[in-house]
């Protein structure tokens, strides 16, 4: 199931409903990223970050997500996954992207949860802008992001 | 008619979101189409010489200069994707 919205989301709830959705698992893996406090510009100036603003390609944005989880779906048996991306204007330690995968073992749901979410980063479009007091910058993309697929493509 | 779409930074660059255009003749792929924007809007080319790295997607798939253009297609040019 995929979801991209503007609203938070409960984790307590998506939880419970991957372990309805999700019968006979015996394992259910999430992640939840958020809001960095502190933009790192990798010299000594660390700002603080006002907003984070997520935009994204309506309808190319479900397509992208859809075919990770069809990907995730064919390596590994999953019983049930979820994915919640939010975008508009987040703050600081808001929530911006959930990730949940059932199976009946937990290796199957640790890998497909990383997996995922290692794809979507570089794959689903979405853009992020961040302002902080002194700046306004789109952020750039990260080799470390690319370089994380290249775990899944070796295996 | 094509569509395009102009996403995230390139959008701002342009300061343009979308626009419709007639595919002109001699333009049967997505090298050409560049080529072609280039030559008739000074924004789209300094946004392509100013970054590094465009991706384009025709139809919402991610596709390579050499893809094909037909009448209708959706094409879009953003930037590397940062969501998560």
């Amino acid at each position: 199931m995929i979801s991209v919205q503007v609203e938070d989301f409960n984790i307590a709830d998506e939880h419970q409903q991957l372990r309805e959705r999700a019968g006979g698992a015996g394992a259910i893996v999430t992640f939840t990223g958020l809001v960095r406090e502190i933009y790192d510009h990798g010299d000594a100036d660390l700002e603080k970050i006002q907003t984070l603003t997520l935009e994204h390609y309506p309808g190319m944005t479900e397509k992208a997500l859809k075919s990770i989880i069809d990907a995730a779906n064919e390596k590994w048996t999953l019983l049930s996954t979820r994915v919640i991306h939010r975008v508009g204007v987040l703050r600081p330690s808001d929530q911006i992207v959930f990730v949940g995968a059932a199976s009946a073992h937990r290796q199957n749901a640790f890998d497909a949860a990383r997996f995922i979410m290692d794809y979507l980063k570089t794959e689903a479009p979405f853009w992020k802008k961040q302002t902080t007091e002194n700046s306004e910058q789109w952020i750039e993309s990260r080799q470390s992001d690319t370089d994380a697929l290249e775990v899944w493509q070796a295996s | 008619m094509i569509q395009i779409h102009y996403l995230a930074s390139i959008r701002e660059q342009l300061e343009t979101a979308q626009e419709q255009i007639n595919l002109p003749d001699g333009v049967s792929n997505v090298g050409e189409l560049i080529s072609h924007l280039q030559a008739i809007n000074p924004k789209f080319d300094a946004a392509i010489t100013a970054n590094n790295k465009i991706l384009v997607a025709v139809n919402q798939t991610i596709v390579d200069t050499r893809h094909k253009l037909s009448e209708k297609d959706e094409v879009a040019f953003f930037p590397p994707m940062t969501g998560g």
